[in-house]
């Protein structure tokens, strides 16, 4: 191909017909250096520059400058955002963070949690199973390629409607109810089979996910910091381990970074993998061995971009260069071309390096396990890759130049949207309005989802996601105790809004932020550890990235007040069709811990005759709200965070919780305080009687005191005789005791007047549990 | 004989998975409980008759291709049938818990009520519901006494995590297959109400929908078990769903059927 003559114009067709993805100004940058090497490009170099130049790989977005519509400039938004957070908090329990395959904080003596969160949304909406169960393997081989144990999963999911009519289903794509099924098949299927419990997650509906489905896919596990190896040395062997090479996931990198359209299905369904969990259970066992016994110098995954990224990385770390002979690699298919061989995203595979002393052992222990493994060639000093396919050199790469800066730069416009502020009309009550909000889609009860979930295996799951008396109740957060000798706890949690991005991407990320450390502290987590995954559209398009900008500087703002580093993180972007982008959505999830898990708090009230306590101030935030939803009203003013306060009474908490002064704590987000009372209430098949006069407020209007979703607040039940101390221990904060809990099974809440909510606890709950039974 | 001289092996093929928690839950009371892949067996490395005790644990051994249990079944069968008999004659136990039980049942090792079959007797068809779930159930102890793992135990909950767990008996033959399996005193757990009443198939006591109810049988010996609910993920009352309410003072209900396991080896040995 005659890249050195080809005109600007001929260099864009070729990225187009070659499905590389790449733009006008990279294949220049290409042309350029191999003008000076005098050479054209192999098909194995030109598809290697591809995947470690995509999106999915180097974030060129989120490195880039931006240039804001008022004039300001950013340099590089990740370093100036959740970079920075991390970097000022300068956290001593930090052990690894942002570097590796996953973040890692420190645990228990040389037992340290690595966490990380992935998306695999192209491939879900192609493949809904395939797509979603390589989801689930592709993370837990992050936490692999930090030498960690895996322990358990979360996953959170955003769909369309699931009762959309079938017309309006754009062609080419699938309905939203054959994606939810068969995506939440495919993660409970890789979970289950590797023996992994799934513990934490959510599923969200929106329009803006017909033909975009959103999959993230979580991993916790269990490194030894006296056993992390990271550092190759030349002479050592780079060792292919597990499943054999195919056609299957070629170009997956690239095409996460294409919008989808009706042809996708045809053109792209190569760049899907197929995944095979039993598999990745016998490579995980003979890793862990591999680790115990110190034999390797370091690891990797094979995920997008497949030998490609994963030798070119591991090379570029340890700054030395590596030989590899292509045709080592035992394949799915006969006559696969040399380039293929290297990018293929074929799923169960990892790379580690071995001193050529312990290559029999190291290989010998994967023969135990059924599993093969395969010696590439060598690390070699310099940095150069020279790939070799039968004597042939196919390739001749500098990891200097693969991996040198990619700056580009990105136009954001700054939109705040404007609805009309029309108040709604007053009721004489609400129980209708309750009623609906706790069977729409977005708050019901998932347990026929989590039940196919296996939560228990491993016999570490100590607070489960469903709680209370029938063991059917919302958990706010997993705890494990993953240590049979320690009392030590991890609390797993997650916040996630998307309803408030669509007015106000800053406040979607502040109260994303929040709610997923909320979420942890109402369970008992402290020392909370951050991740960050973000799914937008197309970046190209200023609007999309002024809101992706508004994001990420609430990230650093909130998470600093909040003193809560980002140990890792990963944006997906292009989630687009022909129908538009997804609706900007920022997961958080959340790392705590526990030193005590015989301390973790429940969700479900536990006894009638209890003091009820709301911690936290209530506002008029009712934009986005659930409220407003069910009544299709809409409002500029969703939820902030005030992090100086919040952060006072998370600690207060956590103190009261060590103190065992608090028997349930449940935190308040969509539905607003309403709809966490019924919870509890109906959690612990005990009544709930409460006042709004008390609630600590601005001057508001009662059903907005109800079902406004201000962040940063708590229901707590405190044990009758311990009342007192409580307070004391609240003391400087704002809280208030707004009722009790009874023997009657009725959730009551009172207005000035009249009663707002009277309703018994069978009715509420059976509202909340039909919608998906 | 001393507990710490007890050797109990846990067997596992690729995809057994609930093999630490099952170690576990043996190793806690002093005695030994490896961790065996099966290919060390068919190799030779290691005998069978070095142990006391055999439990193949919970997990998707060999991806439960086929059918749930079947590969891993069939090579034990072929490769230690024998031996595992005069493992029984022996007086030596058998323990299959959920993937285990699958395996024993398509070894043909269970219900044995005539002798090791060349077919499985019983079946572990697919859950009523169609779905793998995952929930805590109450089991009664129906056994008369010939159960070596139940004895002294009446009603215990612990979890069931199976997409495969429904109890089938041979076509148009169930009750006259149950009352064979009562009268030698097979039956040993069924699924119950929180009261200890019976579930009568109804969901979700009875998660699976089991023919009367069955959640686990013995052999006529009462020294091989199979069970589809996790004793061992009910072994501390931390990893109970509900122990914010209840408590955690003792033991979890999965504790005493490995204790008896213990002590009837520590008498016999």
């Amino acid at each position: 191909m005659g890249i050195l003559d080809a005109s600007d114009k001929e260099l864009l067709l070729l990225s187009n017909e070659k499905n590389l993805s790449l733009s006008r100004s990279e294949m220049l940058k290409i042309k350029k250096y191999y003008i000076k090497l005098q050479r054209n490009p192999t098909d194995l170099e030109l598809e290697t520059l591809a995947q470690t130049w995509s999106e999915h790989c180097v974030h060129k977005t989120f490195t880039s400058k931006v240039e804001l519509n008022d004039g300001q400039l950013i340099d590089n938004l990740l370093k100036s955002t959740i970079f920075r957070v991390t970097n000022e908090l300068n956290k001593d329990w930090c052990f690894s963070v942002f570097l590796d395959n996953a973040g890692i904080v420190d645990f228990d003596g040389d037992i340290a949690i690595a966490f990380k969160v992935e998306t695999h949304n192209h491939p879900s909406s192609l493949e809904p199973f395939g797509g979603a169960s390589t989801g689930v393997g592709g993370v837990i081989r992050d936490i692999l390629g930090v030498w960690g144990d895996p322990i358990a999963n979360t996953n959170v999911l955003c769909f369309g409607p699931i009762d959309l009519p079938y017309k309006q289903v754009p062609h080419g794509f699938k309905h939203p109810s054959f994606v939810f099924s068969y995506v939440t098949a495919g993660i409970g299927s890789y979970g289950n089979n590797i023996g992994i419990p799934t513990v934490n997650g959510s599923i969200f509906f929106d329009e803006s996910y017909i033909c975009n489905p959103i999959v993230f896919c979580g991993s916790v596990g269990l490194v030894k910091k006296s056993r992390y190896f990271t550092k190759v040395k030349p002479g050592d062997v780079p060792l292919l381990i597990g499943g054999k090479t195919g056609r299957d996931g070629i170009h997956g990198v690239t095409f996460a970074s294409a919008i989808l359209n009706e042809n996708s299905e045809e053109t792209s369904v190569s760049a899907v993998q197929i995944g095979d969990p039993i598999e990745e259970e016998k490579i995980k066992r003979g890793i862990m061995l591999v680790r115990d016994l110190g034999l390797a110098t370091a690891i990797t995954d094979l995920g997008g971009g497949g030998l490609s990224s994963a030798v070119g990385e591991t090379a570029e770390r340890s700054r030395c260069g590596c030989e590899i002979h292509l045709d080592r690699v035992s394949l799915k298919n006969p006559n696969m071309e040399p380039w293929e061989i290297w990018t293929s995203e074929s799923q169960e595979r990892m790379l580690i390096s071995v001193p050529s002393e312990n290559l029999e052992r190291v290989i010998e222990i994967f023969e135990d396990e059924d599993v093969e493994a395969i010696p590439l060639g060598e690390f070699i000093r310099g940095t150069k890759l020279n790939i070799y396919y039968n004597g042939k050199i196919e390739g001749n790469l500098d990891t200097d130049f693969m991996f040198g800066k990619l700056k580009i730069k990105r136009k954001a416009n700054i939109l705040k949207p404007k609805f009309d502020m029309k108040p709604l009309k007053t009721q004489k009550e609400y129980n209708q309005d309750l009623i609906s909000i706790l069977s729409s889609p977005n708050v019901c009860s998932k347990e026929s989802i989590i039940r196919t979930y296996d939560h228990e295996v491993k016999s570490i799951t100590v607070l489960k996601p469903l709680q209370g008396i029938n063991c059917d109740g919302p958990g706010d957060a997993a705890v494990l105790k993953p240590l049979p000798d320690s009392w030590k706890g991890i609390a797993i949690s997650n916040g996630i809004n998307p309803e408030y991005g669509k007015i106000d991407p800053y406040r979607m990320a502040a109260s994303a932020i929040d709610e997923a450390i909320r979420n942890n502290i109402s369970v008992g987590g402290r020392r909370i550890a951050l991740l960050d995954n973000f799914s937008w559209g197309n970046p190209e398009n200023p609007d999309c990235m002024g809101s992706l900008t508004m994001a990420a500087q609430a990230c650093y703002d909130i998470a600093l007040g909040l003193d809560t580093p980002f140990i890792s993180g990963k944006d997906s972007l292009y989630n687009e069709s022909n129908s538009g982008p997804v609706t900007p959505t920022l997961l958080i999830s959340a790392l705590g811990i526990l030193p005590d898990v015989r301390k973790a708090i429940s969700m479900d009230i536990k006894k009638a005759g209890n003091p009820i306590y709301i911690i936290g101030k209530t506002y008029e935030e009712l934009g986005g709200s659930h409220y407003y939803k069910i009544n299709n009203h809409q409002a500029n003013n969703p939820p902030n965070v005030n992090p100086l306060r919040a952060k006072g009474s998370y600690d207060a908490i956590i103190d009261a919780i060590d103190h065992r002064l608090i028997k349930s704590c449940h935190d308040l987000s969509e539905g607003g305080l309403a709809v966490g009372a019924a919870e509890m209430a109906f959690a612990g098949g005990i009544g709930l009687d409460i006042g709004l006069t008390k609630v600590p407020k601005t001057h508001m209007r009662e059903d907005h005191v109800m079902f406004s979703e201000s962040n940063s607040r708590f229901i707590v039940e405190i044990d009758r005789k311990k009342a007192d101390k409580f307070e004391e221990f609240m003391n400087g904060n704002v809280i208030a005791c707004i009722g009790k809990t009874t023997k009657n099974k009725d959730l009551i809440i009172r207005g000035m007047s009249s009663d707002l909510i009277k309703s018994d606890l069978y009715t509420l709950k059976e509202a909340w549990q039909r919608t998906l039974r | 004989m001393n507990v710490k001289d007890i050797e109990f092996c846990i067997i596992r093929a690729p995809g057994t998975n609930c093999d630490t928690e099952t170690s576990y839950s043996l190793e806690f009371f002093g005695c030994n409980a490896s961790v065996i892949h099966v290919n060390k067996f068919f190799r030779g490395d290691i005998d069978i008759k070095s142990f006391h005790g055999l439990v193949i644990p919970g997990g998707f051994s060999y991806g439960d291709h086929i059918r749930s249990g079947a590969i891993l079944g069939k090579l034990l069968k072929n490769n230690l049938g024998e031996s595992l008999l005069d493992f029984v004659d022996e007086g030596k136990l058998i323990l299959g818990i959920c993937n285990g039980f699958q395996v024993l049942v398509e070894m043909g090792i269970l219900p044995g009520i005539k002798g090791f079959t060349q077919d499985p007797t019983i079946a572990l068809g697919k859950n009523i519901s169609n779905k793998f779930e995952d929930r805590w159930v109450y089991l009664r102890n129906d056994n008369e006494g010939r159960c070596i793992f139940s004895k002294g135990i009446k009603l215990v909950r612990v979890p069931v995590n199976h997409g495969e767990g429904k109890v089938i008996l041979p076509f148009g033959r169930e009750e006259d297959t149950l009352k064979k399996l009562i009268k030698k005193d097979q039956v040993v757990f069924r699924y119950a109400n929180p009261d200890g009443s019976s579930a009568n198939g109804n969901y979700p006591f009875n998660p699976n929908s089991s023919f009367s109810d069955i959640a686990g049988i013995c052999d006529p010996s009462g020294q091989i078990l199979g069970m589809m609910p996790h004793p061992e993920k009910a072994f501390h009352r931390i990893t109970y769903p509900d122990w914010t309410r209840t408590g955690l003072d003792g033991m979890g209900d999965g504790y005493w059927i490995f204790k008896n396991m213990i002590d009837y080896l520590k008498n016999k040995f």
